[in-house]
């Protein structure tokens, strides 16, 4: 049965397979309603536009280490074509990886199997979600071949420079990059609207509110912050295509518009946007920790309030974007202080995680590691933003490769870290094989290690006054110095080496799909419900739906044979 | 079942789960809620240009008809009164007289956006457009995009009214529509005495 609302229909009648049809495989892997299937699509669309965008960085890290030499895979790169890929990096990036994946992908997968139901509460909704996020990529990629080339204004696309093609020289690339954005909210939304709805009707019998496992309360907090955030932007992104395309003057300042208009607008959306792909990771990291320190997760109900205390915190912070934008200092002050707030309650999941750590005896698997260098990594971004948070300092530091670095330094372990921690650990029950070890290991070095590599050089840049978006350093005698250059070098052997072991994980990903060991269904020892199901969970997921009669994260209860105590075994 | 390990003092039930509120409803609300912020982030966009300008309305442009319009915000408002009694009745049992509620709602909701309409065709013609000023073009965004929630909104009261006629119609896609009527009607009067006035 493809649906989880009660059958009117005949046709979920007619058969007498358990409710399952011989589908083919069209209809069964581009036209499926299954969960799974929506996350797998989400996931691997996700990973493609991975690849893409860290080509993009390849290309560009290469131009600013080697300026004016010709990119092997690229040739040479004109400055319209440095600008179109910087700025498609960061969309890709955050947009079209992070967000599928941590948000789109794990939380169809884990959403239904974890609450323990069959599906989503509006399975068509999902699949229309999925095929509308899958238009936006065609769309955003298809802006690479018309005439113009794509959008180069920047991935915060900040007008006049983005409202006129007179200035931003892509009369078709910028538009097509605000259609693809918005057609993307639009995905998410349906998506959102699904993963709320059906946590909160959806629930196994017994499962209570605090009985909900982190990384689902996390994914639907991001889900709130990002449907109540996303309205102002995609007005805004509305008056900027009209400016674009119908020759309005929203954003002219020769017309009385208003270009500032814009960077609240995008801002009020973009700054809670970092939460809305930050609490997924940071639920996937609990999720982690608890499993393989055998121990009951620290402040379970401390950490699901200040989540929810920092998801509304992030409405009242993003004028710290826009210090020197010309804002009123007396806002500056107002929300230098909401954002050195806001550190309180990522602080305080930060050191729950810590302390669940504390007396447990930890196993040093693959995800574990991942989820131990996402707290040191993002602890690295964390205290870094405090400087860019104060008006005082970010005067300075505005603009300069000290901002890029801390992004990238919470941004990587969001997007990346976080999200290999979440396949390596959820890999056996995703395919029903287990992904190799070693190979994962060699991996999780090999990304980490040269990770600091290339973003420490860039903070001592930016420390130095180094400017972003400039195309060559050369034209810039000050910043053309042999000293800053070997640190550009560096960077870019770093990124080099970086790219080249996500080969290993690909081989690992592709070859352990297909020829891994098998998995048994819950070979971590975990509690909580998808560990229930087979590996990989059939349609529909469990014969019987499950009864839930604990929290889940009961590890290493006193007076048990075993360490573990899954959500469903009756006492 | 007993549950005296765990520290929980509030024995866990294995009921099966009935949702407070139905799933076709919360997830209207949760897209209300979106929908709310976009017309804030619009309206306070709107208010943010009328406040920094200096002269205001601008000169050369013709007057909003704000004593007409007052016509046509009761009528909407009427016409979500009207929806209200029409689901009351529907869910206490009365089909014929919930039948006549509905289709007086929806064609209330239908006036409205004729009336609009012809607003609209009037106020292009003297010279007000999308391009013509910056209140022009807030003027058409955003009372465009409500027509457009009003029109949606139009089409799935009418659905349900021909549902009804043919003797079904599903209570949850009435109140799913019902709150989303509610969301068209109640967003109307901000935008009136923000834009209008």
């Amino acid at each position: 049965m493809a649906e989880s609302i009660p059958a009117t229909h005949e046709e979920s009648h007619g058969d007498s397979h358990g409710g399952h049809h011989e589908e083919s495989w069209v209809i069964k892997y581009l036209w499926s309603t299954d969960h799974k299937i929506i996350a797998m699509q989400y996931l691997f669309t996700g990973m493609f536009m991975a690849l893409i965008g860290g080509f993009f960085a390849y290309t560009f890290r290469m131009q600013l280490a080697f300026p004016g030499e010709s990119i092997p895979g690229w040739g040479m790169l004109t400055p319209p074509d440095y600008n179109a890929l910087v700025t498609n990096h960061g969309t890709i990036m955050i947009f079209w990886v992070a967000m599928p994946v941590l948000i789109a992908a794990f939380g169809n997968f884990l959403i239904p199997l974890m609450i323990g139901c069959d599906d989503m509460v509006f399975p068509k909704l999902n699949r229309l979600s999925f095929q509308i996020f899958f238009l936006s990529t065609v769309v955003l990629l298809a802006s690479f071949l018309v005439p113009g080339g794509a959008f180069g204004g920047a991935w915060t696309a900040y007008p006049p420079l983005s409202a006129q093609s007179a200035y931003s020289l892509t009369p078709w690339g910028a538009p097509l990059w605000v259609l693809a954005v918005a057609l993307e909210f639009v995905a998410f939304l349906m998506g959102g609207i699904n993963f709320v709805t059906t946590t909160m009707n959806s629930r196994a019998p017994g499962m209570k509110m605090h009985d909900i496992p982190m990384i689902i309360w996390m994914i639907v907090i991001a889900s709130i912050i990002f449907m109540l955030s996303v309205g102002p932007l995609v007005a805004g992104a509305v008056m900027l295509l009209f400016d674009q395309l119908l020759g309005t003057g929203f954003y002219d300042p020769a017309r009385g518009g208003d270009p500032v208009l814009w960077q609240h607008l995008f801002w009020f959306f973009g700054h809670p946007e970092v939460y809305v792909v930050l609490l997924p990771a940071m639920g996937i990291v609990v999720e982690i920790i608890t499993t393989f320190s055998r121990k009951k997760f620290f402040a379970y109900k401390a950490t699901l309030y200040t989540t929810f205390a920092a998801g509304i915190i992030s409405f009242t912070v993003w004028a710290h974007h826009q210090f020197i934008a010309g804002i009123d200092p007396r806002m500056a002050h107002i929300f230098t202080v909401t954002t050195l707030l806001i550190s309180v309650p990522i602080a305080l999941i930060t050191f729950c995680s810590i302390a669940t750590l504390y007396g447990g005896s930890i196993r040093f698997t693959t995800p574990m590691l991942w989820a131990l260098a996402f707290i040191f990594e993002f602890l690295l971004g964390g205290v870094t933003g405090i400087y860019l948070g104060a008006a005082g300092s970010d005067i300075y530091f505005h603009d300069s490769y000290f901002v890029l670095a801390h992004f990238h330094y919470t941004f990587f372990p969001i997007g990346i870290i976080a999200t290999f921690a979440a396949v390596t650990y959820w890999f056996p029950k995703m395919f029903g094989r287990h992904l190799n070890e070693t190979l994962g290991k060699i991996h999780f070095w090999g990304t980490v290690i040269p990770f600091n590599v290339i973003f420490i050089p860039l903070f001592v840049l930016g420390l130095a006054g180094q400017h972003r978006r400039i195309y060559a350093y050369t034209l810039f005698p000050d910043l053309a110095k042999a000293e800053f250059q070997d640190l550009r070098v560096l960077a870019t052997v770093a990124l080099l080496v970086l790219l080249v072991f996500q080969v290993v994980f690909l081989y690992n990903f592709f070859v352990s799909c297909f020829k891994g060991r098998k998995a048994e269904d819950n070979p971590f020892e975990a509690n909580s419900l998808e560990w229930t199901a087979a590996s990989p969970p059939p349609h529909g997921n469990w014969p019987e739906l499950p009864t839930v009669y604990r929290g889940p994260y009961e590890y290493s209860v006193p007076g048990r044979e075993k360490d573990y105590w899954p959500q469903n075994e009756p006492s | 079942m007993s549950t005296s390990r765990t520290a929980n003092p509030v024995p866990y039930s294995t009921e099966p789960r009935t949702p407070a509120v139905p799933s076709g409803v919360l997830g209207m609300l949760i897209f209300v809620a979106t929908e709310t912020m976009l017309f804030a982030g619009l309206i306070s966009a709107f208010t943010v240009y009328r406040a920094s300008s200096v002269v205001w309305p601008p000169p050369d442009q013709p007057r909003l008809p704000f004593e007409e319009t007052a016509v046509n915000t009761i009528a909407l408002l009427a016409s979500g009164v009207l929806l209200y009694l029409a689901c009351r009745t529907l869910r206490a049992g009365d089909h014929t007289k919930g039948h006549k509620f509905l289709l007086a709602s929806t064609a209330l909701g239908a006036f409205f956006v004729f009336f609009q309409g012809a607003e609209w065709v009037a106020l292009i013609s003297d010279g007000l457009t999308l391009t013509s000023s910056n209140l022009g073009g807030f003027f058409f965004l955003i009372i465009g995009l409500h027509a457009l929630h009003a029109i949606a909104a139009v089409g799935v009261l009418f659905h349900a009214w021909l549902s009804l006629r043919k003797g079904f119609v599903s209570l949850s896609l009435l109140a799913a529509a019902e709150v989303f009527w509610y969301f068209v009607v109640g967003v109307w009067p901000v935008i009136y005495l923000r834009v209008y006035l």
